[in-house]
């Protein structure tokens, strides 16, 4: 008997010191590192302040679609600014003239209020003669600064393509870029695609609307293809086109794509046949 | 000539020891000569041809029967002493490792077991069947059972042929041994083999070990056949001992292994099939009272299985494709005797894993390797109780027999369920079936006359293959086979006669039987679906067809000239459609065999010819050509001599006589049989 009481007593005092605990859920927010488990792509120090670039996944900036995480520090008491109000223009200075990319605006992420979240997508690597810079404007504690930082924008490590410009029959050129799968299974996985419009050198709309077709092929294999794809179509809501990606086997595979525009005609990409191994819109993955 | 030549080769099989597994033999050899032993009884086993049933016996062991005669090539592959029973074809891909077929049905149809025991091969081309895991050196018989008569076994739609391990079984037979050898010239095959066996009333133990290595074979006309080869070894242990007057405990362990082994019709080769088979049992004479003759058995067994083609010049794409299949299992049946009623009752269950993978590894090294499960690590979980009863019917005996399975399968790994979720979206992780059948049978005597009839119902689930197989690659239809895990139960509706004529001098036997399967599995080409494997010509699904209809019927002589002079002959007629009227794969033509033997216990001599008409129904669709009439002649002679106590068989003679070019309608891609063939095989047994 005595046991059994010991044994109770113990839950209930485990069970208190458990809700005790969380109750620590109204500790403020920036105590805790948001992006602890984060990498550190970019540290850029101005004006006392340092902005701090984060990626989820990737140890830098490649081509294709970059998701990152900024944050200002305020380098006096180093506590970060909540809700800043941020901008930014990725530039390419190419040899013979300038133009830009595809991004998102920077948005106050859900979670943490000193956090600004949004995406590039870079359409091409730096080299040595040509580079990227990011020029951030922002506004903390009721002032306006802007800082200018190059960056190096590498082709992924293995060298897989996942974005793609091009220009399209309608004279209109496209960036079109792989957001997901990040981490490809053998498996029916969700492929997700951004497509934007080159209205000018430094502005890339959004395509709404139009269908991008899928048909994925292992090229070592004599072009075997999957069934149960699903072509990419728009979603107002993630302002993305989603479809189904399904995969038969690990190894190198070739997306082939086909975009239509919204009364269906094809604008870029050619169907696969026995004479036509591929096409000339695609992307790459292997795992 | 030839004869000389194999001596010389059986010699220097005996002095070469560069090999490992030949080390063995030796050991086990020398081991064994030096023993003087005791003087031996000998028992005969009782015909175990039960009357009431169609059955076939196969006798493989003649070594304690010292009835080498009636052995028409002793140390031949267990395949060989298949391939002359009635109602089994073999399918053949190589030289090794035959699929049988019985009543014109598969692996999958059937049940094959080693002594009542489960056991699965763990190759996805079928490169192993069950019976490639053993060796005649382990089995006493092999006991064929058509349709729905071998249930006792496990659920089955073509029958079970149940491989019956030689024991000696508490006889008082003392201490004995002996050595065998043989030497086939085709393909330069030699086997040495060896035994050592203890049994006395109490106690029993048994031994033995073989091995075989052959070459590349020639087909009629001098043809060699690429990629013929192949080497293995088995040894196997049995034993048993008695703890009171009526309980006895057993034992039993098989390990075999076959390596470099070649597949001509194949587009691989193994570099690895080996096969651990254990169990322990216990027999009990009675029990609670009235129940009589109770055996249990816990058993298990591992195969590995590594295909190979490494060996192979211009493969489109290297691959490897192991495969696992371990099975644990048990059973435990008694007997009960009640006036007219002999009933046996059965429960039984195992628990099978089966996993394949392949890696393809692109041309480009600069790519990674491509990976996928071709058997996603399915676990089959099964349980079902049987119950006959041979009722005596004054002048007549009924056999009526039943089983319950209730079996599970569960897809255990979650890549590969993720694989099949591709195909099927909605596809549950596991799945319960309830297989069920029933049959009955009835003989009935006014001598000489004889008449039997059955009726029967009975069904299977998918096999493995069927259910979940992803990607298999079939190299006689050039497709590759996706599995479909919603396929419902094949069903068996089956009818069967003989009427049979015995006099001592005279045996006539007709037999027919008639199999309509309701959703018949086979697989229908899909396409829609984009092949995998370089070259194939398209992808099938499995499906469940309305029916297919099976019908095989034969005709069976025997007669005596003299005492020792006999003449026997066979005809058979096989039939098989599906719901459209369209042939279905793999059905015999007209086929014959004839054969005249002499034997006067201590010389014995036979003429043998088999051959078969003109196919002229086939398939096309499944890769099926038209196969041309044959017919083969083998001649071979037997001589025993005594020493003392100890005795040797020799056994002489040459298959294919006429070294004729063919093939027949089991020949995987209508790869040649092998031409002609002297073979010479010595049995010393010491007693």
């Amino acid at each position: 008997m005595k046991t059994i009481k010991l044994g109770l007593v113990t839950i209930i005092a485990a069970m208190g010191m458990i809700s005790c605990s969380s109750d620590g859920d109204d500790s403020p927010k920036n105590d805790v590192n948001p992006l602890a488990e984060f990498n550190l792509v970019a540290n850029i120090e101005a004006n006392g302040h340092s902005l701090e670039l984060y990626s989820e996944g990737k140890t830098g900036f490649n081509t294709g679609y970059n998701e990152l995480f900024v944050r200002i520090k305020n380098n006096a008491d180093d506590t970060y600014y909540t809700n800043p109000e941020i901008t930014w223009l990725p530039v390419m200075h190419m040899m013979s003239m300038n133009h830009s990319c595809p991004i998102s605006e920077l948005s106050i992420s859900d979670d943490y209020d000193t956090v600004a979240t949004g995406y590039i997508v870079f359409q091409m690597p730096g080299n040595t003669d040509e580079f990227w810079d990011i020029t951030f404007t922002y506004e903390v504690e009721g002032q306006e600064f802007s800082v200018t930082e190059t960056i190096d924008v590498t082709a992924p490590s293995d060298g897989k393509q996942t974005v793609t410009s091009f220009m399209g029959s309608d004279d209109v050129r496209y960036v079109l870029a792989m957001v997901e799968p990040t981490d490809p299974e053998v498996a029916v996985n969700d492929i997700k695609a951004m497509l934007f419009k080159m209205e000018s050198m430094m502005s890339f709309p959004i395509v709404e609307n139009y269908t991008i077709a899928l048909d994925p092929r292992m090229p070592s294999m004599g072009n075997h293809s999957s069934p149960n794809n699903e072509d990419l179509t728009y979603d107002a809501v993630t302002k993305a086109y989603n479809g189904k990606l399904s995969l038969t086997m690990t190894g190198y595979w070739k997306l082939n794509l086909k975009l239509l525009n919204s009364t269906g005609e094809v604008l870029k990409g050619e169907d696969i046949t026995d004479e036509n191994e591929a096409s000339s819109l695609y992307f790459e993955l292997e795992f | 000539m030839n004869i000389i030549k194999c001596v010389h080769k059986v010699c220097t099989i005996l002095m070469e020891t560069s090999r490992p597994i030949y080390i063995w033999v030796l050991l086990l050899g020398i081991f064994i000569f030096p023993i003087n032993i005791g003087a031996q009884e000998l028992v005969l086993p009782k015909d175990s041809i039960i009357t009431i049933n169609l059955d076939e016996v196969i006798l493989i062991s003649a070594r304690k029967t010292l009835d080498y005669h009636r052995q028409p090539k002793p140390l031949s592959t267990l395949d060989e002493y298949l391939e002359s029973s009635k109602k089994v074809d073999m399918v053949k891909r190589g030289a090794y490792a035959w699929e049988p077929t019985l009543n014109n049905m598969f692996s999958e149809r059937l049940s094959v077991t080693i002594d009542g025991m489960r056991i699965f091969g763990a190759c996805t081309d079928k490169m192993d069947p069950v019976t490639s895991y053993v060796d005649v050196s382990n089995l006493s018989q092999a006991h064929i059972a058509s349709g729905q008569q071998g249930t006792e076994h496990g659920n089955t739609i073509g029958g079970t042929i149940n491989l019956e391990l030689d024991r000696g079984n508490f006889k008082e037979t003392g201490l004995y041994g002996g050595v065998e050898t043989g030497f086939e010239s085709n393909n330069q095959m030699s086997v040495v083999g060896a035994e050592l066996n203890y049994s006395n009333s109490n106690f029993y133990v048994d031994t033995d070990i073989i091995y075989r290595k052959a070459e590349n074979y020639f087909a009629g006309g001098d043809e060699e056949v690429e990629f013929s080869q192949f080497e293995k070894y088995n040894f196997s242990a049995n034993g048993g001992y008695k703890i009171a007057e009526d309980q006895a405990l057993t034992a039993s362990l098989i390990y075999d292994e076959a390596r470099d082994v070649g597949y001509p019709a194949l587009t691989m080769d193994v570099s690895l099939a080996r096969a651990i088979i254990a169990s322990v049992g216990f027999e009990q004479d009675a029990l609670w009272g009235s129940l009589s003759n109770w055996k249990s058995k816990l058993y298990f067994n591992k195969v590995t299985h590594v295909m190979d083609d490494t060996k192979r010049p211009d493969v489109p794409i290297h691959m490897d494709m192991p495969g696992w299949s371990d099975t644990y299992g048990f059973y435990s049946q008694a007997a009960l005797q009640a006036k007219k009623h002999q009933f046996l009752f059965k429960v039984d269950g195992y628990y099978n894993k089966s996993l394949a993978e392949m890696t393809m590894y692109p041309n480009d090294p600069n790519e990674l390797p491509m990976f996928m499960l071709t058997w996603p690590d399915v676990r089959t979980a099964n349980g079902g109780v049987y119950a006959e009863d041979e009722l005596d019917l004054k002048g007549s005996f009924l056999k009526i027999a039943t089983r319950m399975t209730v079996q599970n399968q569960n897809v255990a790994d979650e890549f590969g369920l993720n694989s099949l979720k591709i195909f099927y979206p909605e596809m549950e992780k596991s799945k319960t079936r309830f297989l069920k059948s029933i049959s009955g049978q009835w003989h009935k005597m006014w001598m000489p006359w004889h008449f039997n009839a059955g009726l029967s119902y009975g069904d299977r689930a998918p096999s493995v293959t069927e259910g979940y197989g992803f990607y298999l690659f079939n190299s006689f239809d050039n497709h590759d086979y996706i599995g479909d895990p919603g396929l419902v139960n094949e069903k068996s509706m089956e009818a069967n006669t003989k009427i049979s004529w015995e006099k001592s001098k005279l045996k006539l036997s007709g037999e027919a039987n008639f199999f309509h399967i309701a959703d018949y599995i086979i697989g229908e080409i899909d396409p829609s679906l984009s092949v995998m494997t370089i070259g194939a010509e398209g992808v099938k699904i499995y499906k469940n067809l309305e029916y297919a209809n099976l019908f095989n019927t034969s005709l069976d002589l025997e007669y005596a000239i003299l005492p020792e002079l006999t003449w026997s002959g066979l005809i058979s007629y096989h039939r098989g459609t599906d719901n459209n009227g369209d042939n279905i794969p793999f059905i015999s033509p007209f086929s014959y065999r004839s054969g005249l033997q002499f034997d006067n216990r201590s010389f014995s001599a036979a003429l043998r010819i088999t051959g078969a008409g003109k196919q002229v129904n086939y398939n096309p669709e499944f890769g099926e050509d038209q196969t041309q009439a044959y017919t083969v002649c083998s001649l071979t002679f037997g001589k025993t001599f005594k020493f003392n106590n100890d005795s040797m068989y020799a056994k002489f003679g040459v298959e294919n006589i006429f070294d004729e070019n063919y093939s027949t309608y089991t020949d995987w891609k209508n790869i040649p049989r092998m031409g002609r063939n002297f073979f010479l095989t010595l049995s010393y047994s010491i007693n």
